[in-house]
């Protein structure tokens, strides 16, 4: 129990994918114009996360490991086909399920769905998960963490970003200039849970 | 788009419409590679070279692709590329391949291959497409290799590995400076590098943030 909470620290904190491994920075600077909308876009990489993290730790268990299929041959090198197929899979299908069972939350996240498969947090965290080779509850918890993680540096931005609205920023700095250089100023905030261990 | 010609399309991207710099592409793979010459080039080259060849695959095949499934046509393209690219590092710089561990995947999901293959290759001719993607590649590789250039010279007083500031810990004088070498100063440095970029090139200003906000502020009355 108390390795899993140390890991879902460091996944939050420590390692936090948008500021300490620069993943998702796409949608991290288009989408945080408004909180409303960073934090549902937020919710839904927790989401998807939550359930491409374990999936491709099984298929990759499965199917892809040294002698998982075949003794002695290793398909490793089809990871990245295979993570990003299971991904844009299980983003469809979310997006359905989502459509059919709970019209409310598909209204919130429509949207933001398709954007998130090709998302590089979420693909990054499968790569890590893999390269570090966790277990199928570590990968849960490694990917539920990453993707809360990711959602609270989104919506902090976000919140910044409504109140600069109103300051004066020098003229070439203004909107891209200026935002990378608050990622950054936060990016150091988050550096202080660095060394944090449960 | 349709009557780009190639000069164009090989001089846009690097400047006046650089991908990391205006587009705000792309940057998510990138910037953890930059505290060293050395990994920054070769991801540069990485990305330059899937770049290319996956916009000269899909325009190739641009009129046979169906709408409804493109995205996934790219994606299985691009990653096939990643795929060819990353054994091909593995084979030939290893210790380099382990450096940059997850971010040669990652080049799948880089916004400015899967972007360019949407918005320019399924338009244009194979010749053109070609051209674009590497421009394309090349305007990345620019910020990148620039972003690194600061990071290893400042943080560690060497360039490829050389010592060109003899730091203090080794018995010279420079004082290195530890920031470059964490992430924020990726952020600082492409930031500024912006700001470089559109004070040059006025016209690339983002205005509506200013003004737009003020005026907002008197509708609401709070500005008196």
């Amino acid at each position: 129990m108390e390795h899993y909470l140390s890991l879902a620290t460091k996944a939050i904190f420590v390692e936090n994918m948008a500021l300490a491994f620069f993943l998702g920075m796409c949608s991290f600077l288009a989408v945080s114009k408004k909180v409303e909308q960073a934090i549902g876009l937020g919710l839904a990489v927790v989401f998807v996360l939550a359930i491409t993290c374990p999936l491709n730790q099984f298929l990759f268990g499965v199917l892809l490991e040294e002698g998982a299929i075949v003794d002695g041959v290793s398909l490793e090198f089809l990871k990245f086909l295979t993570f990003i197929g299971t991904i844009a899979a299980a983003v469809q299908i979310v997006e359905m399920t989502l459509d059919r069972f709970m019209p409310e939350l598909y209204n919130a996240l429509g949207i933001f769905l398709p954007l998130i498969a090709v998302n590089c947090a979420i693909l990054g965290a499968s790569l890590f998960m893999q390269e570090r080779a966790y277990s199928l509850g570590e990968a849960t918890v490694f990917g539920v963490g990453s993707g809360i993680g990711w959602l609270l540096a989104i919506a902090a931005l976000a919140a910044i970003r409504e109140k600069m609205r109103y300051s004066n920023v020098p003229g070439p700095l203004r909107g891209l200039g200026i935002t990378f250089i608050t990622v950054g100023l936060m990016s150091i905030g988050f550096m202080a849970f660095s060394g944090i261990q449960l | 788009m349709a009557e780009t010609s190639p000069r164009e399309a090989m001089i846009d991207p690097l400047f006046n419409n650089n991908p990391i710099a205006l587009q705000v592409l792309g940057i998510c793979s990138a910037l953890a590679v930059t505290t060293k010459m050395e990994t920054a080039v070769v991801m540069s080259l990485a990305v330059i070279a899937v770049c290319t060849f996956s916009n000269v695959a899909i325009s190739a095949m641009r009129n046979h692709i169906p709408g409804s499934i493109r995205i996934i046509v790219q994606l299985t393209v691009i990653a096939s590329l990643v795929i060819i690219t990353d054994q091909i590092l593995k084979a030939f710089v290893y210790d380099i391949a382990q450096q940059l561990s997850v971010f040669v995947g990652l080049i799948i999901t880089n916004c400015i291959v899967m972007g360019r293959a949407e918005a320019f290759a399924m338009q244009n001719t194979v010749r053109l497409s070609a051209i674009d993607g590497f421009a394309n590649g090349v305007g990345y590789s620019i910020v990148l290799i620039a972003v690194a250039f600061f990071r290893e010279l400042f943080g560690t007083g060497k360039l490829f590995g050389f010592t060109i500031l003899h730091p203090v810990n080794e018995g010279g004088w420079y004082v290195t400076n530890g920031l470059m070498v964490l992430a924020p100063a990726a952020f600082f440095l492409i930031g500024c590098f912006i700001w470089a970029v559109r004070s040059w090139k006025p016209e690339q200003i983002e205005e509506e943030f200013h003004v737009g906000a003020l005026l907002e502020l008197s509708n609401e009355g709070n500005l008196r």
